[in-house]
């Protein structure tokens, strides 16, 4: 078990956000953290990347209690996120995406070069074709931004990727791209926590399942021991959630 | 524009080495460098002169100088009133030290940039620290170095000026460093320019080419993705501010040397002047995108318009419509290359 949470609290002034909260991430597998809207998903994974820090329970990389002061924290300890809405810089170019915060050097100088050349090189063995990596994110498709999220997580040896919600604002064809780089990232070894309100997004590359409602674990789940319908079902109204997903992929 | 919107599939069309440049902030103000220069070089020769150039390069360079500092500042997301002002304060500092405390000049003017990097570090504090807009705070902080400014001096001097730097030790060398002029081709040029190119070339350096660059394009462009993924941005920030404050205190101390005496109200409503050419040069007001050489040809423009009516015999008043009318037309074009260039997802 890479990073592990026990009975994990967090509140916001009144707001009780998340409580007692158990799960694991292991090395190549997945796990799905599935709620729906405000169940706390979000917050969830703040912890674990040392956006916040929780109140209650315990955190543990490795086995040993931390505390997260900051994502730079969490990031040296090869936990790497892929946030919901603020995952890159629109207006910056691909390249310069990618090697946000950790930029390689050439004496004192960012060796643009090499940046543009392993930005190319690794979102091509993800198989990832951007014709260009100078051009803006902004002008890339949302799969395909999410694609060099994860792609830049692997290539700084995360050995944790926390990825949210990244498929609820793409379409059946894009979402499916995205979970092929799920997979690739699992297959390279990386411990992947995968939040999503979409069970049919979650199943086909989940190996553990946690369902959060209103803040509260509904349980944490192996593949084995539940189907996508039951995983539907357990979330608060299947029908109405579902509704609700498919709502959420036009955006 | 409308090759933008041709879309095939899930991926942009091809876009190319012309849209790639279309991009470049910069374009519209050497767009407008051009046209400028033809209009008042085609109606006056001196314009076009040898010593023309080097008339209205001057106010180019001073007036750059504040531009660039101010440019890499609003990349980054914020702005700064108090720079005006600061100018004022830098050279205040050195001349009434140097005059009336009997300060060498050198030593004035390190005590001008101490202070004027201490400003620059409070407002980067109060702006990180408390979260509130710079404008804000720092129309504050404008505020109080306009009132710092007069009182201070009229309390010193009885008058709303201070004067005789001629005469203050060290003040030769400083002068030739500062104020001094080089002669080209028979033609002199002020040093100035030379400080407003190194002053562009090392910002352009540190924008295109350090890693500081690229924290500054991220914070500007989105503050708490940039910190998500470990940039600094508190300090990338305080740096900025502390960049600006150092423009501030050289343009300070260029002037003061250059004409011996400091007015206490100088450099107020000047802030305004280096973000409109901030502006022209491409820089986004809602930060994240411009350019250093995009704010120092923006300085060029209003160099040249500055000089040019006059050159012409026109009043000078036509010189505010002129600016009003460049803003306008490059906050246009801005708006056109950032939804070009930001065109997201349908
Ligand atoms: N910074 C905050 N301050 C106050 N309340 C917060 C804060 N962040 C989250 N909350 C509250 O905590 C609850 C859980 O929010 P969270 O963002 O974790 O939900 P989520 O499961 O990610 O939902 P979604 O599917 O909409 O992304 C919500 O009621 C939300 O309003
Ligand atoms: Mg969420």
């Amino acid at each position: 078990m890479i990073l592990e949470t026990r009975g994990i609290g967090k509140t916001f002034g009144s707001v009780l956000a998340l409580r007692d909260v158990s799960m694991g991430v292991t090395a190549g597998q997945v796990t799905c953290v599935l709620g729906d809207n405000g169940a706390g998903k979000s917050t969830l994974i703040k912890i674990l990347s040392g956006v916040h820090r929780h109140d209650a329970g315990m955190l543990l990389v490795d086995g040993a209690e931390v505390g997260f002061a900051s994502p730079r924290e969490a990031l040296d300890r090869g936990i790497a996120t892929v946030y919901q809405d603020l995952a890159m810089i629109p207006l910056m170019s691909v390249w310069r995406n990618f090697f946000l915060g950790s930029e390689p050097r050439r004496g004192l100088a960012f060796d643009v070069a090499k940046a543009r050349r392993v930005a190319r090189e690794e979102l091509r063995a993800m198989g990832i074709d951007i014709r260009d990596v100078d051009q803006p994110v902004g002008t890339l498709s949302g799969g395909e931004r999410q694609s060099v999220a994860i792609a830049r997580a692997v290539y700084f040896g995360a050995r944790v990727l926390i990825l949210d919600e990244p498929t609820s604002a793409l379409g059946v064809k894009q979402a499916g791209v995205v979970l092929r780089y799920i997979a690739r990232a699992r297959d390279r070894g990386l411990g992947v926590v995968f939040i999503t309100h979409n069970p049919h997004h979650a199943y086909p590359v989940g190996d553990r399942f946690l369902l959060l409602n209103r803040g509260t674990s509904l349980g944490e789940y192996a593949k084995g021991e539940i189907t996508t319908q039951e995983l539907t079902a357990l979330m608060s109204g299947g029908a109405e959630l579902e509704e609700l997903a498919h709502e959420l992929e036009r955006e | 524009m409308t090759g933008a919107q041709v879309r095939t599939d899930d991926r942009t069309a091809d876009v190319g080495a012309v849209r790639r440049l279309l991009i470049r902030p910069e374009l519209g103000a050497v767009v407008g460098m051009v046209a400028v220069f033809a209009f008042f070089a085609s109606q006056s020769p001196v314009f076009r002169s040898p010593a023309g150039i080097a008339n209205w390069l001057d106010p180019a360079a001073t007036l750059g100088i504040m531009a660039v500092a101010v440019a890499l500042l609003m990349i980054g997301g914020e702005f700064d009133l108090s720079a005006g002002v600061l100018t004022g304060t830098s050279g205040l500092i050195l001349v009434t030290l140097a005059t009336r405390f009997g300060f060498n000049v050198w030593a004035a003017m390190l005590a001008g940039l101490v202070v004027a990097l201490a400003v620059g570090f409070a407002n980067g504090m109060v702006v990180t620290r408390t979260r509130l807009p710079s404008f804000i705070v720092t129309l504050g902080t404008f505020l109080m170095l306009q009132g710092i400014n007069l009182g201070v001096t009229k309390a010193i001097t009885g008058t709303v000026q201070v004067g005789g730097l001629r005469r203050a030790d060290g003040f030769e060398g400083a002068a030739a460093v500062f104020a001094g002029t080089i002669e080209i081709g028979g033609t002199s040029f002020r040093v100035a320019i030379l400080w407003w190119v190194v002053v562009t070339a090392v910002a352009t350096w540190v924008l295109m080419r350090s890693r500081v660059g690229n924290w500054i394009f991220a914070v500007g462009g989105n503050e708490q993705a940039a910190r998500n993924v470990g940039v600094p941005a508190a300090r990338t920030k305080i740096a900025l501010f502390m960049t600006t404050a150092f423009a501030a205190w050289l343009v300070g101390s260029i002037m003061a040397l250059r004409y011996t005496s400091v007015q206490a109200n100088i450099g107020i409503g000047q802030e305004f002047i280096y973000i409109i050419a901030a502006v022209i040069g491409g820089c986004l007001l809602t930060g994240g995108y411009g350019s250093a050489v995009g704010a120092a040809i923006g300085a060029v423009i209003f160099g040249m318009a500055d000089k040019g009516i006059v050159f012409l015999g026109w009043d000078a008043d036509w010189f505010k419509f002129f600016l009003g009318a460049m803003l306008l037309l490059a906050t246009l074009a801005n708006r056109l290359v950032r939804r070009y260039a930001e065109e997201v997802r349908h």
